[in-house]
């Protein structure tokens, strides 16, 4: 299922202002991948170019090629629609579907797919919520609003919900940042099973994050406030946190860098 | 603690409420830290030698205004409505006491002479039935047009087109009534023909009179008449949605449409909901519109339940003959007809509120 990602030369843009210039990099099926960098630097404009939900912005557009196993997601003809339906997302902050239930919130991909048929929607929302580790928490609340969830728990619904339709890659924006602790590890460790399946990228601010569930690590940074996001270094989150070849990277790191 | 604990040990425990002796009290209310009345303050015992921390008086003046002022607005309208239905009442009885026909079933309306024999039941379905279509139609294209404004329409289209559903607003209810006897009602002719020859079984298609003066065409006008209301509440829930909504179902791979389904939509159910009891609350009382579209049946011509025969509302109704107040009891019999429509107006808005708040216990 897992799909290699290529970007190549991408250049983002919010109308007039050039928010990320020049990136290319290459993401391998079944690893995670970690944008790191300073706020503001385009980590959640870049990977959400991945799925084309950067363009919901009007006036936003991108320049480039963005390949899912060599097809460019944005050829001419390319329907962002069936995009998003192959690379899923979860956000920062945790958003279910505040009319749905429980079980109604996992099987909305599925039913926007046009499954209609009981058993089989029942069946990926166990498998979902089990492989989202959400399953023995919620069982017996499926028809509950899923909004009535922890914080830690809505964000697992959100991550059950994006794998209900078992998407080829899985972007995750900061999945963490509104968690406790607890949550957080139970979701590093859910991004560890998942890319067993998955290809996944996560941005996050959290070091010992990126170390901890990463293969490979992004950095990025800009040169002043108001100039174009770059990508500074990529590499195996190793040799990035242990030995990164330029002296902004290492700086950021270490923590000597805002 | 006891209740003749001395003032010592009261002033050193800040898990102690202010109001002294009040054990139950300071065992089951979590006690703000600072004193929520300074007439009763600690503030002298702060000061004692061996107390911890000494507290600043906190200047509750202006909570006490708003709180005065805020509940006296309130008091207000409450006393208003009490008011009115009061006097409605006070000024109704008389006649309805003296009325000998059924006041809630007969069609009968005859104020002068020496019996009174007055009763609703017409009126009611008129009022009742013209509003519920003008709200039938309304609503769904109002829902349509405040959807393409605030999900389809490019901005330089959605500017243009809500300023001109506004501007609808503007228009004052005579002209809409001229306008519907004059313009739209003769076209609205062959319509009515057309459904009552093929749907004419249906008591409600039944062939009625061959003028304009319609029920169906007071309803096409009042829908026209609540249409900018009804669109201007919908497109401001709709432009409220969270971007975190609409985002999720984007990101799931919803189409535009799907968005609206499982993001827009949902949120603003309630407030739909509202802007169309709004909209039928203003239907109901539509006075002037009405009075010059719809024609007055002979006196002596049965009461036709369709949609293609003539009839009154109460608001047409009362200003119909405005002019005949001139006993006690003549007036009572308007007077009464006038508190029927209060009472409905007001159900349909406790029934709007009603269903708002479910809305909201859902989400
Ligand atoms: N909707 C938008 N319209 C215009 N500019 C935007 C928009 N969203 C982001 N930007 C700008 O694009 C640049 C990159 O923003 P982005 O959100 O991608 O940063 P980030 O690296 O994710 O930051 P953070 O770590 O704070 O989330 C910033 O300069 C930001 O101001
Ligand atoms: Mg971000």
């Amino acid at each position: 299922m897992a799909k290699r990602i290529d970007v190549t030369d991408v250049d983002i843009f919010y109308g007039a202002f050039h928010a990320v210039a020049d990136v290319s990099m290459t993401v391998e099926p079944r690893t995670v991948t970690a944008f790191i960098g300073p706020s503001g630097c385009g980590k959640s404009t870049l990977l959400r170019t991945l799925n084309r939900m950067h363009e919901v912005i009007p006036g936003a557009h991108v320049q480039g090629s963005v390949e899912l196993d060599g097809t460019n997601l944005y050829a001419p003809g390319v329907d962002p629609v069936a995009v998003r339906r192959v690379v899923g997302m979860v956000f920062q902050r945790p958003n279910p579907f505040p009319s749905m239930s429980i079980f109604d919130n996992v099987a909305s991909g599925l039913r926007l797919n046009g499954v209609k048929n009981k058993k089989v929607l029942s069946e990926a929302v166990e498998r979902s919520l089990v492989a989202a580790n959400l399953w023995n928490e919620v069982k017996d609340r499926l028809g509950k609003a899923g909004i009535g969830l922890s914080g830690g728990q809505q964000q697992r619904l959100c991550i059950a919900r994006a794998i209900a339709v078992e998407p080829q890659v899985l972007l995750m924006d900061e999945p963490c940042s509104a968690l406790d602790p607890i949550s957080t590890l139970a979701i590093e460790d859910l991004i560890g099973e998942l890319k067993e399946k998955y290809t996944v990228v996560i941005v996050t601010h959290n070091m010992q994050q990126a170390a901890r569930v990463s293969d490979q690590t992004a950095f990025f940074n800009l040169a002043a406030q108001g100039k174009p996001g770059k990508l500074i270094e990529i590499g195996s989150t190793e040799k990035i946190f242990s030995n990164p070849d330029q002296k902004a990277t290492e700086d950021y790191i270490t923590g000597r860098f805002g | 603690m006891s209740v003749t604990e001395t003032g010592e040990s009261e002033a050193l425990d800040p898990t102690r409420s202010p109001v002294a002796g009040h054990k139950d009290v300071s065992a089951h209310t979590p006690v703000p830290a600072v004193n929520p009345s300074p007439r009763r303050g600690a503030a002298p015992r702060a000061s004692d030698s061996r107390s911890g921390v000494k507290l600043a008086k906190i200047g509750r003046a202006g909570d006490r205004t708003f709180l005065g002022v805020s509940a006296g607005s309130g008091a207000l309208i409450v006393l208003l409505v009490v008011f009115v239905g009061v006097f409605l009442l006070v000024l109704a009885l008389p006649s309805l006491l003296d009325n000998k026909a059924n006041f809630l079933t007969s069609q009968e309306w005859k104020v002068s002479g020496s019996e009174l024999r007055f009763g609703i039941a017409g009126l009611l379905w008129t009022t009742v039935l013209s509003s519920v279509v003008a709200m039938a139609v309304a609503v769904p294209i109002a829902i349509g047009v405040a959807l393409f404004i605030t999900q389809y329409a490019p901005r330089r289209v959605a500017g243009p087109l809500a300023f001109l559903v506004d501007l609808l607003a503007a228009v004052p209810s005579v002209v809409f009534g001229l306008w519907g006897i004059a313009v739209l009602g003769p076209r609205l002719v062959p319509v009515s023909e057309w459904l009552s020859t093929h749907l004419g079984f249906i008591p409600l298609f039944a062939p009625g009179i061959r003028s304009p003066g319609t029920v169906f065409v007071v309803a096409i006008v009042l829908a026209i008449m609540i249409l900018p209301i009804v669109t201007a509440i919908s497109r401001d829930v709709f432009m409220q949605t969270p971007r975190d909504h609409m985002e999720a179902a984007l990101a799931l791979g919803a189409t535009r449409w799907e968005t609206i389904r499982t993001a827009v939509l949902p949120y603003g159910r309630s407030g739909v909901i509202s802007a169309s009891m709004l909209g039928l609350g203003r239907a109901l009382g539509e006075t002037i519109a009405v009075m010059i579209i719809l024609s007055k049946p002979a006196d002596n011509a049965g009461f036709v339940p369709s949609l293609f025969a003539g009839g009154e509302t109460f608001a047409s109704k009362i200003a119909n003959n405005a002019q005949e107040f001139d006993t006690p009891s003549k007036t009572g019999a308007y007077i009464a007809s006038g508190l029927v429509l209060f009472i409905v107006t007001f159900a349909v808005n406790a029934v709007a509120r009603v269903i708002a708040e479910r809305g909201h216990a859902k989400s």
